[in-house]
């Protein structure tokens, strides 16, 4: 199936060039980071997980996006979602790539990387966060490809990529849960140390990975003639909507027990975030800024009639994004290492170099879902299921 | 062209002859050792079930005091001085409100509030640095001592977020750039870029019979013994003293002890 991707018009082929040039361009700035190591990016002693680790932890909510379509398909026969299974399972599969990109480009010895499998340490949540990245990637390759294959040849899928899709369905919560455990158990990092950080990561996650996964389709709808189906976009919208709604139900537990409790510990990254700290209130428009637009977001998807609204739809998602990015892929890495263990706060923002990386893994996520993309929407035209009607 | 094939004939089949006997040459040369090493123990190297140190505050406290200290340690352990947030630090001195940020006082007495205290790498009983090392580049040998194998570790940076007392240092850029490699201590190796390093209780030093550099400089403000011993010089400071230990909340149960 993989020539599909080798015919495409004169806008494919440079939509591919432009990727591999900032590809190549952010390839030069990792090898100027190899060469002199992570002190090119703005980390520190005390932040020492920055931009790379928060685009992991905001990628791994888009990995888990596709699970909102697979599960009801598969547990609850949803058949308005079939149109978008593969494209669901093919989205996660770029997000895991673009996951386990930002964690080599982070590691400071990327050429001892298969310590962690010389050296199995089953009591590292990083050692299960591995394991189950991985799986996640092998499931999707694996269930999606055949699924694709087999509609290409118009035959019924083989039976036992049922129970895999099952175990991927059960699979994506894992990589939520497992992730926010390499965070929710550290003692004396207060803003992660919270039971409630896995659920916030699930919620937080089916909100945003599902609104990225429509904008995508969107565009995908816009350059072919694919269209997922009224039903299957107003369903997806619901669910991301009674997403968002408990991501900030549950943020506002947080805020709950880290004031009412009166603890200062638990306290002190809030504070740093939404008011500042010893002068320190480098976040804080930022932080306001996600507030006002999850606020916005909601206002726009609560409402049936302008949650429906196609042409209100991708604004209303697109500031539903930015405002789980800012909370997820900026404050939750921030806020957990200011203040230090010292009580001191230590700025941080990305470098220049630092964000050149960042976007040459995101250019690379953006490779390989166009070319899985450009597969499945080719095979999709030739089996005439191009347009789901209802 | 001959006589170059008769050569390469010759050649290939000396270095066929090479390759045949080189296993058994090999095994020649192990003979004896049977492929294994020799532990090698110094006569004098100090032994205890659990090391563990007491500082008195009421004798070390300024700020001169520690960073002489601090001097020594970075010294014979090769740790550069960086001038920037991206630095090293195996001992350093810090505020009482900056050690113990959970017990604060509001009316301090005068003389705490002024004084410095020295910081280190805990050696807890319960690392969160060794729980969350995906490589086991961090560990906690036999008596206590918190080490770190600088060639396992993959840089992570994993141990930085447990470790809630800010003890470990990343080596963001190479830390030979900051040192003067004239002048650094060949019996002590330098690290190279991107792995984690802290303070290891001198252990290349308890191993020669000798106590950690900071205590043999502190005038004797510092003990350093055996936690399981009764009759230990560190049991003996901590019957006689107040102590506490810093961020006991945190359930990692430190093994450095401070006598205010």
């Amino acid at each position: 199936m993989l020539e599909k991707a080798l015919k495409g018009g004169p806008k494919y082929w440079s939509w591919i060039i432009f990727l591999l040039l900032i590809i190549g361009a952010g390839f030069t700035v990792y090898l100027n980071q190899l060469q002199e190591g992570l002190t090119i990016t703005g980390m520190s002693r005390d932040v020492s997980w920055g931009f790379y680790i928060a685009q992991f932890t905001y990628l791994v909510g888009l990995a888990a996006s596709g699970v909102m379509i697979v599960l009801p398909y598969y547990f609850h026969h949803y058949k308005k979602f079939q149109g978008m299974v593969i494209m669901g399972e093919f989205m996660a599969i770029a997000a895991v790539v673009m996951c386990l990109g930002f964690i080599i480009v982070d590691i400071g010895s990327p050429q001892r990387m298969m310590n962690m499998i010389f050296h199995p340490t089953p009591n590292s949540i990083l050692f299960w966060d591995m394991i189950v990245l991985n799986g996640y990637l092998l499931l999707n390759v694996v269930v999606g490809w055949t699924c694709l294959e087999s509609e290409r040849q118009r035959v019924e899928p083989p039976k036992w990529v049922r129970p895999l899709a099952y175990t991927s369905i059960i699979w994506a919560f894992s990589i939520h849960t497992v992730t926010a455990f390499l965070y929710a158990g550290l003692p004396g990092r207060h803003y992660w140390l919270s039971a409630i950080l896995a659920a916030r990561f699930l919620a937080s996650a089916f909100c945003s990975g599902p609104a990225i996964l429509l904008l995508v389709v969107f565009v995908v709808r816009k350059l072919t003639k694919y269209e997922p189906g009224k039903g299957a976009i107003g369903t997806l919208t619901t669910i991301i909507t009674y997403a968002m709604c408990v991501n900030v139900f549950f943020f506002l537990l947080e805020v709950f027990t880290a004031f009412y409790s009166n603890i200062p510990a638990h306290g002190h990254s809030f504070a740093y975030l939404f008011v500042g700290s010893h002068g320190h209130t480098e976040l804080v428009p930022w932080m306001w800024t996600a507030v006002a637009f999850a606020m916005i977001s909601l206002a726009l998807l609560i409402p049936p009639k302008l949650r429906y609204n196609q042409n209100l739809l991708p604004f209303s998602l697109s500031i539903l994004v930015i405002a789980t990015w800012i909370d997820k892929g900026l404050g939750l890495l921030i806020g957990g290492f200011t203040p230090n263990p010292f009580g001191e706060i230590t700025t941080y923002w990305p470098t220049g170099k630092e964000l050149m990386v960042s976007i040459m893994i995101y250019a690379l996520g953006a490779l390989v879902l166009t070319i899985l993309y450009k597969i499945a929407v080719d095979i999709k035209r030739d089996l005439g299921e191009l347009t789901t009607s209802d | 062209m001959k006589q170059s094939r008769r050569n390469f004939l010759k050649f290939a089949g000396l270095s066929a002859a090479g390759l045949c006997l080189a296993p058994s040459v090999t095994a020649l040369a192990s003979e004896g050792g049977h492929g294994k090493a020799h532990e090698v123990v110094n006569a004098n190297s100090l032994h205890a079930k659990r090391w563990a140190m007491v500082i008195d505050t009421r004798k070390l406290n300024t700020e001169e005091e520690i960073n002489a200290l601090a001097e020594v340690c970075h010294h014979i352990h090769n740790v550069p001085t960086i001038p920037t947030k991206q630095n090293v630090k195996w001992l350093w001195e810090a505020t009482y409100a900056e050690a113990f940020p959970n017990q604060e006082d509001n009316y301090p007495s005068e003389d705490v509030e002024k004084r410095k205290f020295p910081l280190l790498c805990n050696h807890c009983e319960s690392p969160s640095c060794v729980r969350v090392c995906p490589t086991k580049a961090t560990f906690k040998r036999p008596d206590g001592i918190v080490a770190m194998d600088y060639h396992r570790c993959i840089g992570c940076r994993y141990c930085m977020a447990a470790c809630p007392y800010g003890s470990r240092s990343f080596n963001f850029m190479s830390p030979r750039k900051y040192l003067d490699m004239d002048k650094i201590n060949m019996k002590f190796p330098t690290r190279m870029r991107g792995v984690v390093e802290k303070c290891n209780f001198c252990v290349e030093r308890l191993a020669v019979g000798e106590m950690p550099a900071c205590v043999e400089k502190s005038n004797g403000a510092m003990t350093f013994g055996d936690l399981k011993d009764p009759n230990s010089n560190v049991r003996k400071a901590l019957r006689e003293n107040f102590t506490i230990r810093r961020n006991p909340a945190a359930g990692t149960e430190p093994g450095v002890y401070y006598i205010i």
